[in-house]
């Protein structure tokens, strides 16, 4: 089949970008990886980007194909390239171009290096190996399956409007630790992760749980970091109050009060947080969007509160076991 | 094909967005659905309550979806928050052993008697309208073609990710399903690079800088490409796009004022209803005036 890669091309000097259109010829099964290679070898060796294991495990051959972060390697022309229409490929999102396709991934390595990414036990070695529960094994596997392609990084909404997120493959990397049970270093590990820039900076988009390769479900990991520091009472800050709030209101009244959520979140003796709040509440007024006072409870509401006590009661049977 | 739901409104269209409330109702009501509203269901916990008590908050939803089991019927909300996290909820019910039992544990302690066995399906007005009453039967509705209104679409992250929870492979046209809509009413879709991404609301009350910056990239990419308009099936984008749009402003120096409108609005005028019928006065970007931008047939054939 015909394949056209129009590609993005970023002078090594200049960092001006622009768009080139190459064409070539590929088997029916083969890869956008194929295509880039076969382009670099026959029409312009000065074609620039990084692979190696054509297998997606060394995770070299990131870039955004159709807008999506993806392993070329694994990335079927044909997939993306319905009716033979034109494949655009760029390089990975949210980390500095150093020519073309390939990007500088020392922001990357440094912000793994800053979650600690190696097992901190404490107390004495024992005699022989360290005994782990099989079932924590089983869950961390997954998260052991990221191969550092940085796809999640690429895409994540947060590191585009904030280099200084920690983001998601860090993140992935340090639940990790922050869950596996020989590390001795977790209350330590989650008051760095609660600071700003880390867990409670994610913004819930789900791109990184997309665009991962290997189901590492970075996002995933952050959530139930959070709710790891909730159980391990490493519970302050904006993030913590407002889910605090969230869960109050919703266990209470079946329903969400917008009303109590923002002033709450923020902290209510925060002055100059709550004078922030006012010119928004003021607009909400004036367009009578501003909830009513009076937060009514859904009907039926027992059944709701019941539900909540039989699920606190719950977790804290869990929690005690563990 | 029935077109009889089991309507789940949630809390931000009883809340701070009752003109989506308002324009549900009308413009379900006149596209011949059948809705039996689902009082007594609670918050899906919109993901946050997830973060706190994954057990919980799927057992909070199994309430809702056993609710509608009930009634034989499927859900149908107007959110893609609660459409993404009771989709979610029920990807795991159906993939992760033992979860829809653990959630049903709780349930039968809480002693309201309702029990899941897993057979809700969950939609949402965006979906409905192409898979269960139809396009062509949607365009067969338009009195009033919005010929000429170029309007920008914003989904919400829980209405596009994670695929699987979503049934995309089946269905891959959820991906972009606004721009046939936008179409079908008459409109002009405009394109650009934001609609699939974050408005930045989860994170307004932990990191507002950010979150605005979020909002106001998408508004003036959106008007950079043209657009009059913007329409999401999302409240909580709404809120972060319309309510925080004047702060999102400031944050970037100026440059913004795009409406943003409900999608049951956006539908609503290409029945015939007026912009104050849809509650378009309650917006914080004025919107009242979008018709502005509607040719009139006459005015399209002269």
């Amino acid at each position: 089949m015909q394949v056209t890669l129009q590609v993005k091309r970023t002078d090594a000097d200049t960092k001006e970008s622009s768009w080139q259109s190459y064409t070539t010829e590929l088997p029916p099964a083969g890869t956008v990886l194929d295509g880039l290679l076969q382009v670099r070898e026959e029409q312009d060796g000065t074609l620039a980007m990084r692979c190696s294991c054509r297998s997606a495990i060394c995770g070299s051959c990131n870039m955004r194909i159709n807008g999506h972060a993806r392993l070329a390697c694994i990335t079927k022309a044909s997939d993306v390239s319905p009716n033979g229409a034109p494949i655009k490929v760029e390089p990975a999102g949210n980390l500095p171009i150093i020519k073309d396709l390939v990007v500088d991934f020392a922001p990357f390595w440094s912000k793994v290096r800053q979650v600690q990414p190696f097992l901190q036990p404490e107390g004495p070695p024992p005699e022989r190996e360290y005994i782990v529960d099989h079932d924590a094994m089983v869950h961390l596997n997954p998260v052991m399956a990221c191969i550092m392609c940085g796809c999640c990084v690429s895409d994540c909404t947060a590191l585009e409007v904030d280099p200084t997120f920690i983001g998601p493959a860090a993140l992935a990397k340090a639940y990790r630790f922050v869950a596996d049970p020989r590390d001795g270093k977790q209350k330590a590990r989650l008051e760095m992760l609660t600071q700003p820039s880390g867990i409670w900076d994610c913004t819930h988009c789900f791109e990184c749980v997309q665009q991962c390769p290997k189901g590492v479900a970075p996002m995933d990991r952050i959530m139930a970091t959070r709710e790891i520091a909730h159980q391990k009472g490493v519970w302050s800050g904006t993030g913590a109050r407002h889910a605090d709030e969230f869960a109050r209101t919703v266990g209470h009244s079946g329903r969400l009060n917008e009303l109590t959520l923002l002033p709450f979140s923020v902290g209510v003796f925060n002055v100059k947080a709550q004078l922030q709040l006012i010119p928004g509440a003021l607009r909400l007024v004036a367009r009578r969007k501003l909830p009513s006072v009076i937060h009514r409870s859904i009907p039926g509401v027992q059944g709701v509160r019941r539900l909540f006590h039989a699920g606190k009661n719950k977790k804290e049977k869990v929690t005690a076991t563990r | 094909m029935t077109l009889k739901f089991a309507w789940y409104p949630g809390c931000v269209s009883r809340g701070a967005c009752t003109e989506l409330y308002q324009s549900m109702v009308k413009v379900t009501s006149a596209l011949g659905f059948e809705l039996d509203e689902l009082k007594e269901a609670a918050c899906t916990g919109a993901g946050v309550l997830h973060e706190r008590d994954h057990d919980l908050a799927d057992s909070l939803n199994a309430r809702t979806l056993a609710m509608a089991e009930k009634r034989s019927l499927p859900v149908l909300t107007n959110c893609s928050t609660c459409q993404g996290v009771m989709s979610g909820v029920n990807y795991r019910f159906q993939h992760e052993e033992g979860s829809l039992e653990r959630a049903n544990s709780l349930l039968r302690e809480s002693g309201e008697g309702y029990q899941y066995q897993g057979a809700t399906r969950v939609t949402n007005l965006l979906w409905a309208l192409a898979e269960d009453l139809g396009l062509d039967e949607l365009r067969s509705k338009v009195t009033r073609p919005l010929t000429g209104l170029r309007v920008a679409p914003f989904y919400g992250c829980y209405i596009l990710r994670p695929k699987a929870h979503l049934e995309m492979d089946e269905h891959p046209e959820r991906a972009e399903l606004l721009q046939p809509v936008i179409e079908a009413l008459g409109a002009t879709f405009v394109d650009f690079r934001g609609q699939s991404k974050c408005c930045g609301f989860p994170i307004l009350t932990m990191n507002r800088r950010n979150s605005l910056s979020m909002a106001g990239n998408h508004i003036a990419d959106a008007m950079a490409n043209g657009a009059n308009v913007m329409v999401t099936p999302c409240p909580l984008c709404h809120l972060n796009l319309d309510a925080q749009q004047p702060d999102a402003e400031g944050v970037r120096g100026g440059g913004l004022g795009l409406p943003i409108l409900h999608l049951p609005q956006l539908i609503g005028l290409a029945l015939g209803f007026s912009p104050k019928d849809l509650g378009m006065e309650r917006h914080v970007v004025p919107a009242l005036d979008v018709l502005t931008h509607v040719r009139t047939a006459a005015a399209v054939s002269a």
